[in-house]
């Protein structure tokens, strides 16, 4: 019986494969519904602060405030990136990170200088590698990221552009835009696209500050863009495990064509053995 | 039927209140501030301490919210806050524990403490507590 033995063992790991990859794919579907929800839980904050923005930048013309401006020269740009902390969830990471080194290629060509902060141990990993310039990172946020988290790791590149260091910042992740589909996105969070302000009656008014105009502006901006990194990493925590989900339903069903495979090949493997047996029992009678 | 206003309490995590109220009191950057409805538009910074929503059934909603914005419109009051917590989800010995620690650290003046940052903790907590002892209070009171 050479050989059949072999295949029942490899029969038996590819079994124990699938268990895993099915358990895998199971954690990730709840886990997806659940960062889902929470996207959507945090999109009223992130649209009534754009509304207000809008207010005010409509309200307060003569005030402009350095996150509203787009400056005239881009000599150095950042980006935040923000990538999943495991993996085993498909081409999601390494299409992210091949989109952002086009970009820095691009951005390099043209003599700007690009800084890096990095959310999430596989865009660290990979930046630290290639040699680029980290600035600040965060890895291991686990499964509820919490905006206090984020707020040190984003302040450094905002302190970055109030003082010049950088001249645009840019938010790198996967946008999820359904189970079977998430998209790498690059978005320009500095400064704010215009469009920040839109959707504004022409009616002429204002409002009474307290203290005044400009810190209020100025907290308010502060705190939209760290709600837009944090709508980021919800977003891509979002993708990772629908990305991871398929996945796993891909090698689950792998592993279950392989392992019809093998099972045919040990059966026939079986069934030579039987006959070549036979055979030699018929011809030892015969002989005697 | 009294004149009412319509409150939004959201953090960047989640939203945590909708609904309508005949009056909301908020911890404006100048003092507390009580909005009623066709409120002139107003903005403001808020420090840490209670945001309470008076509904038409003369019920009272309170919420803890440790800084944020208060934007106020005719008809809408929206608090963006930063973190938010519905009064009696405030965990009192965390509460007392956090302030006691802070104000060890400020007692002991070393050097390597950030103030600033215990400053705000310090603060934080006891607005905190605060807002607890209303709530009691107000109940005794209904009580």
């Amino acid at each position: 019986m050479a050989g059949s033995k072999e295949i029942r063992d490899k029969i038996k790991s590819i079994k124990n494969t699938r268990k895993i990859t099915k358990a895998m794919q199971m954690v990730a579907a709840s886990k997806m519904r659940r960062f889902q929800d929470r996207m959507i839980a945090a999109r009223p904050y992130a649209e009534r602060i754009r509304r207000v923005i809008g207010h005010l930048a409509h309200a307060n013309p003569e005030y402009r405030h350095p996150y509203l401006v787009t400056r005239t020269e881009t000599k150095n740009v950042g980006y935040v990136v923000i990538t999943s902390d495991r993996g085993l969830c498909g081409g999601l990471n390494s299409n992210l990170l091949r989109t952002l080194t086009l970009k820095m290629r691009e951005a390099q060509r043209d003599g700007m200088g690009v800084q890096f902060c990095s959310v999430g141990t596989k865009g660290s990993v990979f930046l630290k590698r290639s040699g680029a310039k980290i600035v600040s990172s965060i890895n291991h946020l686990g499964d509820t990221p919490r905006i206090v988290d984020l707020i040190g790791v984003v302040r450094v590149m905002l302190d970055a552009y109030s003082t010049g260091a950088i001249d645009r910042l840019y938010l790198v992740y996967n946008r999820f835009v359904n189970t079977m589909t998430q998209t790498p996105t690059i978005e320009q969070i500095l400064p704010l696209p215009p469009d920040a302000g839109k959707g504004v009656s022409k009616h002429p008014w204002d409002y009474l500050y307290e203290p005044d105009a400009k810190a209020v502006l100025d907290d308010l901006l502060v705190r939209f863009t760290e709600s837009l990194v944090y709508q980021g990493v919800v977003e891509n925590m979002a993708s990772e495990m629908a990305s991871r989900m398929v996945a796993m339903k891909a090698a689950s069903d792998n592993a279950a064509t392989i392992i019809d495979e093998l099972q045919l090949a040990y059966n026939k493997a079986r069934q030579a053995a039987v006959t070549q047996e036979l055979s030699e029992i018929v011809a030892g009678a015969a002989a005697v | 039927m009294a004149m009412t206003i319509h409150v939004d309490i959201v953090s960047a995590e989640a939203s945590v209140h909708s609904g309508v109220a005949t009056m909301v009191f908020a911890p404006a950057a100048g003092g507390e501030v009580g909005i009623l409805p066709r409120h002139t538009p107003f903005i403001s910074r808020l420090v840490p301490g209670e945001v309470r929503v008076r509904t038409p059934e003369n019920g009272e909603e309170c919420f803890y919210v440790s800084g944020g914005i208060v934007e106020v419109q005719p008809h809408v009051v929206t608090v963006l806050a930063d973190t938010v917590m519905r009064a009696h989800d405030i965990d009192e010995a965390k509460a007392l524990q956090a302030r006691e620690r802070a104000m060890d650290l400020l007692r002991d003046r070393r050097a390597d403490v950030d103030y600033a940052r215990v400053h705000s903790e310090l603060l934080e907590a006891v607005a905190q507590l605060r807002t607890l002892q209303n709530v009691r209070e107000r109940l005794k009171g209904r009580g």
